[in-house]
């Protein structure tokens, strides 16, 4: 089948359909392709909150600064300026909308404290602020009437002529491939947390969004810059919010204390997350961990804090630890959590191939630069989400539909009958994504050098090989998901090659980038953006970028 | 620990593993459900192991054509709602020692809704319900400046934090037991999602709302078996929100229905015989004069004959009636 709109949107997570939404009330034709139900999009999970300088006595240059700060100077100043000035009335356009957004006395917005913000500027809902905007913005999309594709997995983009003009995706339920084609595509797919093990994220978080533009010639920046959040629970890796540091809780190392004292003095635990986590892994390493992990202590916040601040992850901390946040402490170590890097975009959320726009995780605008800021994730969704579905509907008004593309949809149509015609092999995806995003987590986690870098593109190298013989163990047409885990893991793979060329390149430390050879800040020669760009047969090309300063020169930075 | 896992899979194609079993039909209300073939697995896993952490180590390691949707893992993103030992629970959050009955966990698409593929089933009904109470702000007019939020209190916000809770699993409406025999019933999910609109002071079709859910397929629809509080994973208790939206209706001024009149049917036989007055409570639910809903109950009421359970012809007050009317008195308000 092949099916024609104006604008297409890939993933309904917070920035697509907040994209979809914006382009909608411009008049033009939008639909959304989205692997999942837009309701299990990992949006959802963002638990702390989202941030805005509306509160009296804040400003936007503060939340700005803080931002800059937060990112170790390498975000792009300009950007960083849309998302801080704009943040005030997107908070106030959700509020309208419906959200049931925490209140002070007075009846206003209230709000509570985060890392590396200079003042309390994150406005919440308990601890699933993701949810409560996920679910009212889907209700919007309903309520506009938003053609919806749901659980159609996309499997390439369709580029005629050197402009993005649709995609070719699988209908999970039919298991029928389709052309959409379209005058422009937003990619909005989200993160790329299955690359590494563990992760906070979802295991639909597999990096579809950067592989599809960047295989389609879009290029990925600063993709070296990878988050572990410093909270994410023992053992099975799941978040447990940095409100819990907002609200007041402490980090404890096997001795009881608070070892935040000797690397953020006057912050403490509500130091930027790159920072957080190098001193637990410091911790850790020097003795001081209880098996691998560190505290999270709650306790003397009280029972009526925790259970109506913070209930989400007292239940999670009851259910997969049984521990009770209200009495005890709980076991947390670094875990990887979020990619600052992603598609290149400008500010209106156009990459550098024509007619395709990004936002969201999957894009760099670039707003968190070297490490994100909590509660900035959410914000970026949403203002930036609005920005791309405007400017693509504007974009589409000048371009003529497509007739072409039956080329892309026979091909594709071909790759996949080879791939599931393939015997087995004893190549599952299974085996290789664990042992990709293992790797992963050892040579490209909170600290890296050389050595291991290296090493870790000699093993990518290895696993590509044997993506190659890749075989699929199930054999039916009708929600086929073995087909889709394997069409994943090649995307992870071209993800994790694109971090760990960028990281090889980046010689300083800069935000998530913690290099132990070159373990300075080097503004000299790295104060600057990394891209990388695809190559067919031939190995990605790396280049540069400046950095947008305005009003804001880069200083040393301690919390 | 070793966990034995028994899948109801199913596949449109006829595609099934030679182990997989033929199982019974489902006993009605479910009969016209899709048979599945049950098929077993052995997993070995961790001792606070879930459900779901079992269903991936098959589908990862043993057996790759099984379907199960999930995503986050920890009972967050609402997509793996199923069967668990016959009821409806997140396999996320079941853990595998609380759920392994006779040395096994059964696990299957609930047959309540249509079924794709294995674990996957047909949530259409479920978003249709969802959509149909226009889950989404009227917003109050004047709305204020652009800059500017509503201003209500905290407490009006933190009563509806309940429903905005709800991860949209499905759970509910799969072992709701009204829904089962009136597939036009809006259910609990769709009905909590509606008490959090028309209670939010800042909608301005409240009354429109309330009158819309009093119709056919709404609120007083639900039959009270509390099965959405028992197997709603966030505490959501839609039962609650469906008991609120009726006292909010009522106060609304929509009584004209058999909802409202067989509840105040039900208090004025209390309050003035001390009991159930079953004879009388059908038609004045009904209505007196619609002869063609009472003479639908007839093949019940000979049943109820058959079985010793039709109610007494005469019906009398209790010993001390009274103190019933004087508790009456003392509540007031509407069945005062």
């Amino acid at each position: 089948m092949t099916i024609d709109h104006d604008v297409l949107v890939l993933g309904a997570g917070l920035a697509g359909m907040r994209a979809a939404l914006e382009a909608a009330r411009e008049g033009a034709d939008v639909a959304i392709v989205t692997k999942v139900h837009p309701i299990r999009s990992h949006s959802s999970a963002a638990q702390g909150g989202i941030n805005a300088a509306l509160g009296e006595g804040d400003t936007w240059e503060s939340h700005a600064f803080d931002t800059i700060k937060g990112s170790d100077y390498l975000a792009d100043q300009d950007a960083v300026e849309v998302m801080c000035r704009e943040a005030p009335a997107d908070i106030v356009e959700f509020e309208h909308m419906g959200v049931i957004f925490y209140r002070n006395e007075d009846g206003k917005l209230g709000t509570r404290a985060f890392g590396g913000a200079s003042q309390a500027r994150t406005y919440f809902v308990g601890d699933i602020t993701g949810q409560a905007l996920l679910v009212t913005l889907y209700d919007q999309i309903l309520k506009a009437g938003v053609k919806v594709y749901e659980e159609w997995f996309a499997t390439t983009l369709y580029v005629e002529n050197g402009a993005c003009r649709g995609l070719v995706a699988l209908e999970m339920i039919t298991g029928e491939l389709h052309l959409v084609r379209a005058k422009a595509v937003i990619d909005a797919a989200g993160g790329l947390g299955r690359v590494f093990e563990p992760s906070t994220n979802a295991l639909i978080c597999t990096g579809d969004g950067y592989a599809l533009a960047y295989r389609a010639g879009a290029p990925l920046m600063d993709m070296e810059m990878v988050q572990y959040h410093p909270t994410t629970l023992a053992g099975s890796g799941f978040l447990m919010s940095e409100a819990a540091r907002g609200e007041g809780a402490y980090l404890l190392n096997s001795e009881g204390e608070r070892f935040m004292k000797r690397y953020a003095p006057n912050k403490m635990e509500l130091a930027a997350r790159d920072v957080c986590s190098r001193s637990e892994v410091t911790e850790i390493a020097e003795g001081r961990g209880i098996d691998g992990n560190v505290l999270l202590d709650c306790r003397h916040l009280g029972a009526d804090v925790i259970l109506k601040k913070l209930p989400q992850i007292h239940e999670m901390a009851l259910d997969y630890v049984g521990l009770d946040m209200i009495k005890d402490p709980i076991p947390v170590r670094p875990g990887m959590h979020y990619q600052m890097g992603g598609v290149k975009t400008d500010a209106s959320g156009a990459t550098r191939l024509p007619g395709l726009y990004a936002a969201g995780e999957v894009a760099c605008v670039s707003v968190h630069g070297g490490n994100r800021l909590g509660a900035n994730s959410l914000l970026d969704t949403i203002v930036f989400g609005r920005h791309s579905g405007k400017a693509s509907a504007a974009f589409v008004k000048g371009v003529a539909a497509s007739r072409g593309g039956e080329n892309v949809l026979q091909a594709e149509q071909a790759r996949l009958k080879e791939l599931l015609a393939r015997p087995y092999t004893g190549e599952t995806h299974a085996r290789l994504r664990l042992e990709l995003a293992t790797m992963m987590d050892k040579h490209c986690g909170v600290y890296r050098d050389e050595a291991g870098l290296t090493e870790a593109l000699r093993q990518l190298s290895g696993l590509k090989a044997r993506y190659e013989k890749i075989a699929v163990g199930d054999k039916s047409r009708i929600f086929n998901q073995a087909l889709t885990f394997a069409l994943e893991v090649g995307f992870m793979l071209d993800c994790a090659d694109a971090i760990v060329r960028s990281a090889l390149e980046r010689k300083e430390s800069r935000g998530a980038q913690s290099r132990t050879d070159y373990p300075e800040r080097n503004d000299a020669e790295w104060l600057k953006h990394i891209l990388i760009t695809y190559r067919t047969g031939k190995e990605p090309e790396l280049s540069y970028a400046p950095v947008t300063i305005t009003q804001w020169k880069p200083e040393a930075r301690s919390y | 620990m070793q966990f034995t896992i028994e899948v109801g899979r199913y596949n449109p194609e006829g595609k099934y593993d030679e182990r997989a079993v033929a199982g019974k039909p489902y006993p009605p209300p479910w009969d016209k459900a899709a048979p599945r073939r049950y098929q077993t697995y052995t997993v070995d896993l961790p001792a606070h192991a879930v459900v779901l952490d079992a269903l991936i180590a098959i589908r990862e390691y043993q057996d790759e054509s099984l379907a199960v949707r999930c995503a986050c893992r920890s009972a967050i993103c609402g997509s793996c709602a199923m069967w668990v030992n016959g009821h409806a629970h997140l396999a996320c959050k079941s853990k595998l020692t609380t759920f392994t009955k006779d040395g096994k966990t059964r696990v299957e698409a609930p047959p309540s809704m249509p079924v794709i593929r294995d674990l996957v089933a047909d949530m259409t009904p479920f978003w249709e319900k969802h959509r149909a109470v226009k889950p989404w702000l009227e917003a109050k007019q004047p709305e204020p400046p652009p800059m500017e939020e509503y201003r209500v209190p905290n407490a009006a916000m933190e009563e509806l934090i309940q429903e905005v809770s709800c991860i949209s699993c499905g759970a509910c409406l799969m072992d709701c037991e009204s829904f089962a025999v009136n597939p036009d019933f809006l259910g609990p999910q769709a009905l909590a999602q509606a008490y959090r609109y028309a209670g939010d002071p800042r909608d301005a079709e409240t009354k429109e709302r309330l009158g819309a859910y009093s119709g056919p397929g709404g609120i007083w629809d639900c039959t009270h078996c509390y099965e959405c509080v028992t197997q709603c994973p966030k505490g959501v208790a839609p039962l609650e929100q469906i008991l609120k939206l009726r006292r909010l209706a009522v106060d609304a001024g929509f009584t004209n229905n058999a909802g409202t009149r067989h509840a105040d049917a039900f208090a004025d036989s209390v309050k003035h015989s001390g009991r159930l007055n079953e004879l009388t409570l059908l038609p004045r639910s009904v209505g007196f004069f619609n002869i063609l809903d009472q003479l639908k109950t007839l093949p019940s009421a000979f049943n109820m004959i058959r079985a010793g359970k039709f109610p007494p012809l005469i019906h009398k007050s209790i010993p001390g009636v009274q103190r019933i009317k004087n508790i009456f008195a003392r509540v007031g308000g509407r069945f005062k």
